[in-house]
């Protein structure tokens, strides 16, 4: 089913557009350079929803990642920086889970007050100026760089990509998110330890979102205090047009990839059709709510 | 049928479970015994469910003394009490709906590969599983026509026999069924029946939660009937009549327990 959205949009793009250039080389390269990150978060999204969770606060998690990632590397070079953003990352996804689990207060909530906390602390760590990043191994393995003729940010959606679908259907861990996700009491009963899955599926989540702030953070040689703010709907639909169940026990990471690349498709069609941003918001809100409300519709009679 | 004097496999003693204001169980005694299938009765809202769920370590009671051959023990967790060799179908069946049969199989005792690194990541090993399955549903019987469909695509009757199929597959020596016939049609309940009977033979312990009075007759030794969290009656199954077992329920019967 996405991969039919998929190409149609595609389709759609490269008749209505044909004039624009929405099928050439560099436009499309340019697509998959926006949809790495929006995949990164999708992927680590994916973990949440199948785990009946939800993490909002990815977006505001990869902007403090791209300004600590950018701080950090120039501070103390690259693996200790990238290392030092991961574990920010991940740290907020655990206090996201521990609270959610251990006080019992939905994710819903938690993340949406970690969103706040979090956007906060982003605007007061330079004061709203962005941190230009110099590092060039930095440069090559998050932005610009490539690997012969693929670039990196490619790499890494293939990479993670990866990764996720192996967890997911290889792992013990995949299987039990699911599990948890269809159903908490029944997998208790089997002896799932389901705070520690529910915890780790909102780990994995902020730990890619804070990954696709780094990558953003490449892309732009810049940290700064709104990079990827504004992906959470742009994520979550991704994710949910991908095939995984909004309220648990599903998930996919290929769709999830598949889902990104349509919402790069999106935004990068509508600002060739030359909508003003106004609009271009407008047209990408309805479109999210049909197509979610399409694939929903769909999932519920698979 | 004659109850002789078998290996205590399971002593529950002075079991108490509340929810908030509504007290579960009430000091409840309960022996399992070897080579016995002990009946567990009571109307609805009596505490069975809630009694499995402890021994089960699903819930923690509030107070109370396991033995289990013997030996004391606490059951913190379902882990725990699968490690001291018991196995539960519970009333809600705990099957996953969106996975598929081996998957809800083998859930939380998926067979791993790879060696030690495989373990430790926890790399499943589907085939195997997928082969154990086959060979188990075809030991006990249980026909499903797709071991790949998800178990919500299943009837009822099927999803029961998969999770009845869990819980006696693994040669464990104490099972506790809640209701497990409830839902099967007439050659499926045969089947469970006879499985009962067969873990008996093999020597298990068994404890079975049923509505069904003909059932009790059938392959209880022992019945306990519970009604508002009490225990209020235990007899060897052929002392009595069906007419008595129905009146410990309903409570137009009671019989002392401790003297
Ligand atoms: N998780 C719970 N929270 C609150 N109350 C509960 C809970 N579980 C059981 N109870 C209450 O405890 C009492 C015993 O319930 P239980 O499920 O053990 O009954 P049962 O004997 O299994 O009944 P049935 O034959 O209908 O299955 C009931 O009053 C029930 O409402
Ligand atoms: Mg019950």
């Amino acid at each position: 089913m996405v991969y039919a959205a998929a190409a149609l949009i595609f389709g759609l793009f490269a008749v209505v557009l044909r004039d624009d250039g929405f099928v050439t080389a560099s436009n499309l390269l340019n697509i998959g350079r926006q949809a790495a990150p929006i995949a990164v978060m999708a992927v680590g999204m994916a973990f949440a929803l199948g785990a009946a969770e939800i993490d909002l606060s990815v977006g505001s998690v990869a902007a403090l990642s791209s300004l600590v990632v950018a701080d950090a590397v120039g501070s103390f070079g690259f693996a200790a920086g990238v290392a030092i953003t991961l574990a920010v990352g991940a740290g907020i996804g655990a206090v996201n889970g521990f609270i959610a689990v251990k006080v019992r207060i939905p994710s819903f909530l938690v993340t949406l007050g970690t969103l706040g906390i979090v956007s906060g602390v982003a605007r007061n760590l330079n004061n709203l100026q962005s941190l230009p990043i110099r590092n060039d191994v930095y440069l090559n393995v998050f932005g610009a760089g490539s690997l012969g003729p693929i670039s990196s940010l490619l790499i890494w959606t293939v990479v993670i990509g990866a990764v996720g679908h192996l967890a997911l259907h290889q792992l013990r861990w995949g299987r039990h998110v699911l599990a948890v996700g269809a159903d908490r009491s029944a997998a208790a009963a089997l002896g799932i330890r389901t705070d520690r899955i529910r915890i780790t599926a909102l780990i994995a989540s902020a730990a890619a979102a804070s990954l696709a702030g780094m990558l953003l953070a490449g892309r732009l040689a810049i940290g700064r205090h709104d990079l990827g703010e504004n992906l959470l709907l742009t994520v979550i639909a991704a994710v949910v047009i991908g095939g995984t169940n909004l309220f648990g026990g599903r998930a996919s990471v290929a769709g999830a990839i598949a889902g990104s690349i349509v919402m790069a498709m999106l935004n990068n069609g509508l600002i060739l059709m030359g909508l003003r941003v106004a609009d271009q918001l407008i047209a990408r809100g309805v479109i999210i709510i049909l197509a979610v409300a399409l694939s929903m519709r769909e999932q519920k009679e698979a | 049928m004659t109850v002789e004097a078998q290996a205590t496999a399971l002593e529950v003693e002075g079991l108490c479970k509340s929810f908030r204001a509504v007290q579960a169980l009430d000091h409840v005694d309960l022996t399992l015994r070897y080579g016995e299938v002990t009946a567990l009765l009571g109307d609805n809202g009596a505490g069975k469910s809630t009694f499995v769920k402890c021994v089960a370590g699903v819930y923690a009671p509030d107070t109370g003394r396991m033995r289990v051959d013997g030996v004391e023990t606490s059951i913190a967790n379902p882990d725990a009490a699968r490690e001291l060799g018991i196995e539960t179908v519970h009333q809600t069946l705990a099957v996953i709906d969106t996975l598929d049969v081996a998957e809800n199989l083998f859930l939380n005792r998926e067979h791993t590969r790879g060696g030690p690194i495989g373990a430790w990541l926890g790399v499943l090993d589907k085939k195997r599983m997928r082969i154990e399955t086959a060979h188990i549903l075809e030991r006990l019987g249980i026909r499903i026509p797709s071991l790949r469909r998800p178990m919500g695509a299943l009837s009822g009757g099927q999803r029961q026999a998969v999770a009845i199929g869990r819980a006696t597959a693994w040669g464990r020596q104490i099972v506790m069924l809640d209701e497990p016939a409830a839902a099967l049609g007439v050659e499926q309940a045969a089947r469970v029946l006879e499985l009962i009977l067969n873990l008996r033979e093999g020597g298990a312990a068994v404890l079975l939660i049923t509505h069904n009075m003909d059932r009790v007759s059938e392959v209880c030794d022992r019945a306990v009937v519970l009604r508002q969290g009490r225990k209020t009656a235990e007899v060897a199954v052929g002392d009595v009549t069906t007419d008595d077992l129905v009146a410990y329920i309903t409570g137009a019967k009671t019989q002392r327990t401790r003297p």
